[in-house]
């Protein structure tokens, strides 16, 4: 009873884990199966087939790398365009400014089904031939907000010491913004840029809409579940988790490092 | 910087005023800084002093007037064109850059190419050379100080501006970081500009004093002098404290001033007095009055001034005692004695005589009417 009570959090901890990570498991045990039917849902067979003809499908490679390439380039607009407006809202005082606080936030609160339809009715009737760009100019719109947001905290937590200390110090405006407000506010930055594009990436409903015959990783996906999803899904899944993880870690490992390093000397 | 001391000017400040809307946070302000002196700016929080370092440094944009370092006009040049660097007061070291990058920072942007021998001097001066590659984080708020100073002092400015610099730090770490900064203003011989509301922090490390009030200066002089003799109430109750009596100038004897108070009369030197009016003030500094019981009052000599009154309060606090003292007139009146008589003190209730030498007594111009 008592080693009960003194490991009960570990034990409810590890079994909410367990509860999180178990689609993920599942998912990436599935990619080494070797189904027996169209439906890769019970294990039969150990293969690395997928793995190692991660293409095997059609469309299974083109569609991932559709939406790598979607995620990069909105991701890099956004981020530039949503920086920029952080640090308007956050460094300038200007007519429309609460305005300008209040709507970046629409879209994250409008529903994405709504969000979906009316661009795509907005394309329809600018005749807008639907595709590549009309995805990419969607999610750059969703992105911008989580952009903003999360640039401005970083911003408004700045220091404004800080600048007027580099002023002091012979930094012209450029230098300024080079040495000392960059670095500073880039973390903000670089976790603005993972997240938005881990949404453009993951993003189904929008792209659904305004895709037309533009076939994106989710989409293929969703198409191919009517019919059976291939092995590969699974596999270019996992490979996608395993790399996140990876650059999670990195950058936990790098934080350590720096951490322990300060602890040494 | 290596011991070799720099030709610096005097720093001026004409007619220099600074508005946020309406209220007047330095206000017509002229002032002359000497070169190479020490210079504190003392008075309480909103008194305009940190303001009108900002304008020194270019950070604030003045309302009117001009700053001059010799006969260079740099009213208009932008912060990161004048030669003056500032020593804030949170430190603002650039928590990205390791220690020595922070020092070298000004020499980096003025294109200097060799940082290395200069930083690794001024981390000497500052005894941190041992530092070099850490991050600001990692030092304790002294050692944060001090490479504050050296970040500020390697660009050889003509001025050194320090805004409250340590306001931050423990008082032990505060005594030891006076004596030091000092020593540092020796050793360069540049000017150093010091805002502080702290009055004894101002006395010890400046040699010259001004102390502001509503955007204006009050009084300016060295410490000493200011203390012994202050010109107006709020410096006689800023730095320091006073006994501060109204009374009426009545005529005078010889150099002296005779001042009619609550049916005594008072003799202040008339070298000793500010006031302009025969409505005035007489101050006495609260150690410079002896406390006598009242039957030993004919101790006292004649030609002291004199105040008799009822113990409300004793403090004993080790070097001296603190009296209070209540006047006939309902007046309450400080006393410090030095801890030197063997025996008893006076105690509370006590009738006792105060009385203090003319010589110790100032005038003041009484506003309050």
């Amino acid at each position: 009873m008592r080693w009960l009570r003194r490991n009960l959090l570990g034990i409810v901890a590890i079994l909410v884990l367990i509860y999180l990570f178990i689609p993920i498991a599942v998912v990436a045990i599935l990619s080494f199966n070797k189904p027996s039917g169209k439906f890769n849902i019970s294990w039969t067979q150990f293969s690395t087939d997928a793995w190692t003809n991660l293409c095997g499908v059609p469309g299974v490679c083109s569609s991932f790398a559709t939406s790598i390439q979607i995620g990069i380039i909105s991701t890099v607009v956004a981020t530039a365009l949503g920086t920029m407006i952080a640090f308007a809202l956050v460094r300038y005082r200007f007519r429309g400014r609460s305005t300008t606080n209040l709507l970046i936030f629409l879209p994250m609160a409008t529903p994405e089904v709504v969000m979906g339809s009316s661009l795509l009715a907005l394309f329809l009737n600018l005749r807008f031939p639907l595709g590549q760009w009309t995805v990419i100019i969607a999610h750059i719109m969703f992105i911008i907000s989580f952009v903003v947001v999360t640039v401005k905290a970083r911003l408004q937590g700045l220091d404004p010491r800080l600048e007027e200390a580099a002023r002091d110090l012979y930094a012209d405006p450029k230098s300024t913004f080079r040495y000392v407000t960059l670095p500073l506010v880039a973390p903000g930055i670089a976790g603005a840029a993972l997240l938005g594009f881990s949404l453009s990436f993951d993003d189904f409903i929008i792209s659904y809409f305004n895709a037309g015959t533009l076939v994106t990783f989710p989409i293929f996906i969703w198409g191919a579940a009517q019919r059976g999803i291939p092995v590969q899904v699974n596999a270019l899944a996992t490979l996608v988790f395993v790399i996140a993880l990876l650059v999670v870690l990195s950058s936990q490992l790098v934080s350590y490092r720096r951490r322990k390093k300060l602890m040494s000397t | 910087m290596a011991g070799a001391i720099k030709q610096v000017e005097d720093l001026h400040l004409l007619n220099l005023t600074k508005k946020f809307g309406d209220v007047a946070a330095v206000d017509d302000l002229t002032l002359t800084i000497p070169a190479g002196s020490f210079f504190a700016l003392l008075g309480a929080s909103g008194c305009g002093k940190t303001t009108t370092l900002r304008m020194v440094a270019g950070l604030e944009d003045p309302t009117s007037g001009t700053i001059n370092i010799g006969s260079k006009d740099i009213t208009n040049l932008r912060a990161f064109q004048r030669p003056v660097n500032t020593v804030f007061q949170s430190y603002a070291l650039f928590p990205h850059l390791d220690i020595f990058e922070n020092v070298a920072f000004g020499l980096r942007r003025r294109g200097i190419k060799d940082v290395k021998t200069p930083v690794n001097q001024m981390l000497e001066l500052v005894e941190l050379s041992a530092m070099a590659r850490r991050k600001p984080t990692q030092l304790s708020g002294g050692q944060q100080q001090r490479v504050a100073v050296a970040r500020a002092l390697i660009n050889e400015p003509d001025v050194l501006l320090l805004d409250e610099p340590l306001g931050a730090l423990d008082l032990k770490l505060r005594r030891q970081m006076q004596i030091e900064l000092k020593r540092i203003q020796r050793e360069v011989g540049t000017t150093f500009v010091h805002v502080t509301h702290d009055q004894e922090e101002a006395m010890t490390m400046a040699d010259t004093v001004a102390i502001m009030n509503a955007g204006r200066i009050e009084q300016l002089g060295n410490p000493a002098d200011i203390y012994e003799l202050p010109k107006t109430v709020f410096v006689a109750n800023f730095l320091g404290q006073s006994n501060l009596i109204n009374g009426t100038a009545q005529g005078r004897s010889g150099d002296d001033i005779l001042v009619a108070a609550y049916g005594q009369t008072y003799v202040v030197p008339a070298a000793r007095s500010s006031a302009t009016t025969d409505n005035m003030i007489v101050g006495v500094r609260p150690e410079k009055m002896t406390v006598l019981d009242a039957p030993d009052g004919h101790r006292a000599p004649e030609s002291h001034n004199k105040i008799s009154g009822r113990v409300t309060d004793v403090s004993y606090a080790g070097v001296s005692t603190q009296y209070l003292v209540r006047t006939p007139w309902d007046q309450e009146l400080t006393v410090f004695e030095q801890n030197v008589i063997v025996g008893d003190r006076c105690s509370v209730g006590d009738e006792v005589l105060l009385h203090w030498a003319p010589e110790h007594t100032f005038g003041l111009e009484n506003l309050g009417g």
